[in-house]
């Protein structure tokens, strides 16, 4: 994955609590086989009207926060559904990072996996940034995961904490699965001594 | 020290575990699916990797499969269905593909086929492989990159979650289900109360409730934020396994047995967080809102925004109501409905399909109801026609279906129609979930059955339930 340093953009605010993967990436689009191109989906229900057209009422529609790279938003961002197309979507559409008081679990873990930051603020704070942001002129903001401060659209500058193996990960864009195959002895030494439990070839094979 | 069933089992999973990093668990079963497994293959090919453990690993169709007993015509989940036949074929994973007459919804058929069995670590790339967990496993869901990890080393880098005793306190009342007991705690505790937690559910309630109930419990611990969710297991839970066709036999039965017995929680093991849900004046469940956390007693009325201090809450409660075209001080039972839809990894297993019917025996649907009934797998589908079950249903006007997960995510073509207002056996009332425009209302089997009938929502406690099934 590429590495995230460094993230300087426009900022879009999406203030509602709960929002839920289903809304960020809609289930009509999860039959796509590829692994790109989903930003054109990107909260398809809220964005656009049935007949196509863009909903004035989304705040995404509003071309001051064209090209925006920071969503700040509400609490637990991306709860229900596993699906990792949520995290894609948002990226492919152009954000790199997204701001709230809190994540869900599996959204949060997603996103580490593709370079993309599920960044936690106090909500007073992620309100506070909400506050500063004017979306008529498209405000920006800068993340920098190096040294963990946000530079808000009025100059302050605002620490943050982050899990430093995952700020490693984005950071250097590491691949997990390249780093844990690293691990192949230990998982075989592992297995070697592991209680069995069912053989799922053997069970399919049986009729 | 004493340990509690969820310590026991990450201990027992722990490959590595370096200061500073996640620890890297082993997956004794790995669940997949259609949906979100096709990117994780391309990644393996892209790499020149295979997969580590085909013999940990199996697949079924069941997100974006049509139920009308019919192959899938939609070209894009026929090109999806496709995928995973050619991927499982190429890396060697074993497959029930539509038709195979094992297939069904990938939260049923582990169960099912004995392959779930306590002190296991379960992952898939769904969000409700919690489940699982009502077996005594650790499981829990995972995205497409996770699942890519899980087939190359059969490992997952886990930080580890804190735990939560979720207690059920008293006996639940008689005509209440698992379905209640789980909507009423997400009612209690929020849907993010659980962010950050494994659950473990503990208390007389659950003891009582059969397998079948246990899965429903386990199977919502998203909606309340939590990863997994888990029981104990006990007599209840070897029953069940006992005879499965992956559960072990003669001698190695009785090992099993034995190790499982010691995974419950040690007396004086502690917990992060408790929390306790009084289930005795607990009434049948029914979800007004969009998200399951909206959730009231069948006695109840829609809550009034005006009643709410925070900003943010009252906005966001406006919001739902809206979307459902809802008033404030509705009362659950003067809520008309047009759909019902039994089935879904939560609702879908033999014993919701016997206590759906004991409603619907000699009764009808309303005819302002379309009511549907999709079992969780092909067994279970037999298993019902068998009892005669499908009889039932299709007597009482309801439209008795191919298994699959159906209108619970409605990929396929089972979907609500923009305004349509559904009662629903699944498990997420979200905007959209069920077609765009939609409205769900999350309801017990019994409850579902007894709204297609009324048209409106029930106290199915005031039916007269027939003797059906087994």
């Amino acid at each position: 994955m590429n590495p995230l340093k460094k993230v300087t953009g426009r900022v879009a605010v999406l203030d509602r609590p709960d929002v839920d993967t289903d809304q960020i990436m809609p289930k009509q689009f999860l039959s796509r086989i590829e692994r790109t191109g989903f930003g054109q989906f990107l909260f398809w229900d809220w964005r656009f009207e049935e007949d196509g057209t863009l909903r004035d009422d989304f705040p995404l529609n509003n071309p001051a926060v064209a090209g925006a790279k920071i969503l700040l938003a509400g609490r637990n961002f991306g709860c229900g559904s596993s699906r990792e197309h949520a995290p894609w979507g948002l990226q492919d559409y152009g954000f790199d990072v997204v701001i709230a008081p809190s994540f869900a679990d599996i959204f949060a873990s997603n996103c580490t996996k593709i370079g993309f930051l599920a960044l936690r603020l106090p909500e007073a704070e992620v309100h506070a940034l909400m506050a500063e942001v004017d979306g008529r002129n498209g405000s920006e903001l800068t993340v920098d995961l190096e040294t963990l401060t946000i530079t808000s659209p009025a100059g302050r500058t605002i620490p943050f904490e982050l899990d430093p193996s995952i700020q490693r990960r984005l950071v250097e864009g590491l691949d997990d699965i390249g780093l844990s195959m690293l691990q192949g002895a230990a998982i075989s030494a592992f297995e070697a001594k592991r209680v069995p439990t069912p053989d799922t070839v053997a069970l399919a094979a049986r009729r | 020290m004493a340990r509690t069933l969820f310590e026991k089992l990450w201990d027992n999973h722990v490959v590595t575990d370096e200061p500073g990093e996640p620890a890297l668990l082993f997956i004794d079963l790995h669940l997949i699916h259609e949906v979100t497994t096709p990117q994780a293959f391309d990644g393996l090919r892209l790499a020149g990797r295979k997969v580590r453990r085909p013999d940990l690993t199996i697949g079924t169709m069941d997100h974006n499969t049509p139920t009308t007993g019919k192959p899938a015509t939609n070209p894009l989940a026929v090109a999806q269905l496709d995928a995973l036949a050619a991927n499982c074929e190429e890396f060697g994973v074993p497959l029930f593909p539509l038709f195979s007459g094992r297939e069904g919804i990938v939260h049923v058929i582990g169960p099912e086929q004995g392959l779930t069995q306590p002190g296991m670590t379960i992952v898939c790339g769904d969000s409700h492989t919690a489940t699982h967990g009502a077996f005594g496993t650790l499981a829990f869901g995972i995205g497409t990159s996770e699942v890519e990890h899980v087939l190359a080393t059969q490992t997952l880098l886990q930080r580890k979650p804190k735990s939560m005793r979720v207690h059920f306190e008293g006996k639940l009342p008689t005509g209440l289900t698992g379905k209640d007991m789980i909507l009423g705690a997400i009612g209690q505790l929020g849907v993010a109360g659980g962010v950050g937690y494994a659950f473990e559910y503990t208390g007389e309630a659950i003891r009582a409730l059969s397998m079948e109930g246990r899965m429903t419990v386990c199977n919502m611990s998203i909606e309340a934020g939590a990863r997994a969710g888990m029981i104990a297991p006990d007599e209840t839970t070897f029953a069940y396994l006992k005879g499965r066709p992956a559960a072990p036999q003669g001698a190695d039965w009785d090992a099993a047995v034995e190790r499982w017995r010691a995974l419950a929680s040690d007396e004086g093991a502690t917990y992060d967080a408790e929390v306790v849900i009084d289930v005795r004046a607990l009434e049948p469940q029914v979800s007004w809102g969009t998200n399951p956390g909206m959730v009231a007693p069948i006695s109840g009325h829609i809550p009034n925004p005006a009643d709410i201090a925070d900003p943010g809450d009252r906005d966001a409660l406006e919001r739902a109501l809206h979307y459902m075209d809802l008033k404030p001080g509705t009362a659950i039972r003067d809520i008309a409905i047009d759909r019902v839809f039994i089935g879904s990894c939560t609702n879908s297993r033999i014993e919701d399909l016997r206590a759906a019917a004991a409603v619907a025996a000699g009764r009808h649907v309303s005819p302002s109801v379309y009511a549907m009934v999709v079992p969780g797998s092909a067994l279970i589908k037999k298993q019902a026609e068998e009892e005669g079950l499908d009889r039932i249903f299709t007597e009482a006007g309801f439209d008795w279906r191919y298994a699959g997960c159906s209108m619970c995510l409605a990929m396929n073509e089972d979907t609500l129609q923009p305004g349509e207002r559904c009662a629903s056996t699944s498990n997420r009332n979200f905007e959209g979930r069920q077609g765009r425009g939609g409205r769900t209302h999350l309801v017990s089997p019994e409850m579902a059955a007894a709204a297609a009938i009324a048209g409106h929502f029930v106290d199915v406690r005031e039916f007269d339930l027939a003797a059906v099934g087994a």
